[in-house]
């Protein structure tokens, strides 16, 4: 489904990604996690297509296409989801327009028909009950005044409501208390159908508590150093990141 | 003195009509004019090159047109072609208490009500003002009785056609407690120069509700103008809605002259490539107790180039006035310009008066968030600003008209971005 080679990337002449390998097959949930700056949300960044990144080398395949030739809206309608770190907020566009548009505008990539008021509702009405959103938040302007738990969740319910193949997590389970932790993961495992695929970013291993990954890939410097099973996770946990050395920086993670 | 402006003094000399001793003023006015440059406040930053460079030549006539009339509204459609009136006005029936003649068949009756209001509102420092005053020979006289309640909306359309040049005007009188809604819609696309210039008197307790559509686009140069006189008590509702072209511009004038009057005025203007469109306005508050509510929102796309100046003077008697202006604009792309210059000018002590402007880019960040949900890029920006001009159209008392208005400014919204 999803296949990186060997990609280096920077922003503004600083390098982020250094040589990044990663396949991730129908189905599978991979977890990334490693030390602040390591370039894992540049990664879901790249990955949608945001710009300000330049791609120095490798590539991307995604579904047999070249994903970095994309424009941010085709990945999507190609059926790649990232649910964001820090949603932004846009006051003056009803969240339920924006989702509507949304869901249809990806309906016609896929040769469906585009849903009626009505039957959007529906499936919003549903999508909202499973991530415990209250339906006014339907109605409130996007993101806009939500809290940041709220926000989480309206990125899962777009998700839900976009019903992707390949989902990208970045730092969903950040910020929220234990209750939100498992609805957000619930969420998560009720599209979990065998086919699509999750890139879960996170700094903590007590989303996996509730997400079982196939793999946990350490990122540092811009690279996979180590990947494992689940059980990867659980040593970081416990021993941090040492042994990686000191070569990982203190940059900051944006 | 231009050869432009030499030309128009002949050729304003040369008619000879009812209308001759009240151009008299405007070609002496004329004769003493500078042709504006970029020093002159007025023109600063609109360029008049393109009317300099103009030439006109006037292609085959163009078939008849038709107006497209607008769904539910139910107006009383009048239509000019380059200036000329294509309606037989005496075949209309018109309500009771509404009078409608043209310059070309004026009454005695109504040439008098012309002889009121013909360059009588419309102040004389607007050069093209002037140039219409010496120029427009045909044109609408609208009389509306007191205590007259016109319901019909009156929708007067002006095409400007491939090489033409025309100059067009109407004179509007609401009497007493009257009450009309008169629609004045330019459009042209084609090489071409309109001016359109128009004075309304609003009596004592009477209510227009108005709209100026300056449609043009591209090579159709348009210059015009709305005037408005408001008596005691009166009450004006005025939308502007305006497009751009290589050279367009608008100068509106309200006038408080009787206490009490109350103004509302609201722009849009919506320009892309690299159209301009120069609004001036100027709300004069003569006498006390006034109200004014002006608000002017534009997005720019591309190169365009948008000039907004307006002005609220405020004189000395005028005591207890309220009044707020306020200017709004988006720009779409770097490239895009918007010159804005809210003024107020105070010489009363007890008055409540506020003005703001205010320029804005669209965020990329937002942009990136909604395209990363599939919505294209142009679509994600018609749902970001859209919604920034549709307040004012929604605030247009006519909903059938705002209905009619809402996806031609759409559809223009999207193009001037996708090009």
């Amino acid at each position: 489904m999803l296949k990186i080679q060997n990609l280096h990337a920077s922003v503004e002449e600083k390098n982020i990604l250094n040589g990044l390998n990663l396949e991730i097959k129908p189905g599978e949930v991979h977890v990334i996690m490693g030390p602040n700056g390591a370039g894992k949300s540049t990664l879901g960044y790249i990955l949608s297509g945001r710009e300000g990144y330049q791609v120095t080398e490798g590539k991307v395949d995604f579904m047999g296409e070249d994903l970095l030739e994309m424009k941010v809206e085709d990945r999507a309608r190609k059926g790649l989801f990232l649910a964001f770190q820090y949603p932004v907020e846009i006051p003056g566009v009803s969240n339920m327009a924006f989702m509507k548009e949304s869901v249809n505008a990806i309906r016609e990539q896929r040769g469906e028909t585009p849903l009626t008021a009505a039957e959007f509702l529906k499936k919003a009405k549903a999508a909202s009950k499973q991530v415990q959103l209250p339906l006014d938040f339907l109605k409130r302007g996007v993101n806009e005044g939500f809290s940041g738990g709220e926000k989480k969740r309206n990125e899962i319910m777009q998700m839900i409501l976009l019903e992707p193949t390949l989902c990208i997590l970045d730092e969903s389970d950040s910020g929220l208390d234990i209750d939100a932790l498992q609805e957000v993961a619930n969420g998560v495992n009720s599209q979990r159908d065998g086919k699509r695929s999750f890139i879960v970013i996170t700094h903590y291993q007590r989303l996996l508590d509730y997400i079982k990954p196939d793999h946990v890939h350490i990122l540092a410097n811009g690279k996979v150093v180590k990947s494992g099973d689940a059980s990867l996770a659980l040593d970081i946990e416990k021993e941090g990141y040492v042994f990686l050395g000191q070569d990982n920086d203190e940059e900051n993670n944006t | 003195m231009s050869q432009w402006l030499q030309q128009v003094i002949k050729r304003g000399q040369a008619i000879d009509d009812w209308l001759s001793p009240l151009r008299v003023e405007a070609l002496k006015a004329l004769s003493k004019t500078d042709w504006p440059n970029r020093r002159v406040e007025n023109w600063k930053y609109t360029s008049l090159a393109p009317l300099e460079a103009l030439e006109l030549s006037a292609a085959s006539p163009a078939e008849k047109a038709v107006i497209e009339s607008i769904e539910g509204l139910n107006s009383l459609d009048l239509l000019f072609v380059d200036g000329q009136l294509q309606n037989d006005l005496s075949l209309l029936s018109l309500s009771k208490g509404l009078h409608i003649s043209s310059f070309q068949n004026a009454s005695v009756k109504q040439q008098n009500v012309a002889n009121t209001l013909f360059a009588k509102i419309k102040p004389q420092r607007h050069l093209f003002g002037l140039v219409n005053d010496a120029l427009a020979e045909d044109g609408l006289i609208i009389d509306i009785d007191a205590d007259c309640q016109i319901e019909q909306p009156i929708r007067v359309v002006n095409l400007s056609s491939d090489g033409q040049e025309s100059h067009h005007r109407i004179l509007v009188r609401l009497g007493k407690n009257a009450k009309a809604t008169v629609i004045e819609q330019g459009q042209g696309e084609q090489p071409s120069l309109s001016t359109s210039f128009a004075e309304y008197e609003i009596g004592e307790q009477a209510c227009l509700e108005h709209y100026r559509m300056a449609m043009h686009t591209d090579q159709a140069l348009h210059i015009g103008g709305c005037h408005f006189s408001l008596l005691q008590e009166a009450k004006l509702n005025s939308t502007l809605i305006a497009y751009g072209s290589q050279l367009s511009r608008m100068d509106i004038d309200i006038i408080h002259n009787g206490e009490h009057a109350n103004a509302k005025f609201n722009a849009v203007y919506l320009l892309g490539e690299s159209e301009q469109f120069d609004l001036h306005s100027t709300i004069e508050h003569v006498v006390p107790n006034g109200t004014t509510e002006e608000n002017a929102r534009g997005i720019m796309g591309d190169k365009a180039k948008a000039v907004f100046n307006g002005r609220i003077h405020i004189h000395r008697d005028a005591q207890k006035t309220l009044a707020q202006l306020n200017n709004r604009n988006l720009l779409l792309s770097r490239r895009g310009q918007i010159n804005t210059k809210p003024e107020l000018e105070i010489y009363a002590d007890d008055v409540q008066c506020a003005h703001g402007a205010t320029v804005a880019e669209t965020e990329e960040e937002t942009l990136y968030y909604l395209r990363s949900r599939g919505i294209s890029r142009s679509q994600a920006l018609v749902m970001l600003n859209f919604g920034f001009i549709q307040e004012l159209v929604n605030q247009m008392p006519n909903q059938q008209l705002a209905q009619w208005l809402k996806p031609q400014l759409k559809s223009r919204f999207v193009e001037m971005e996708v090009k």
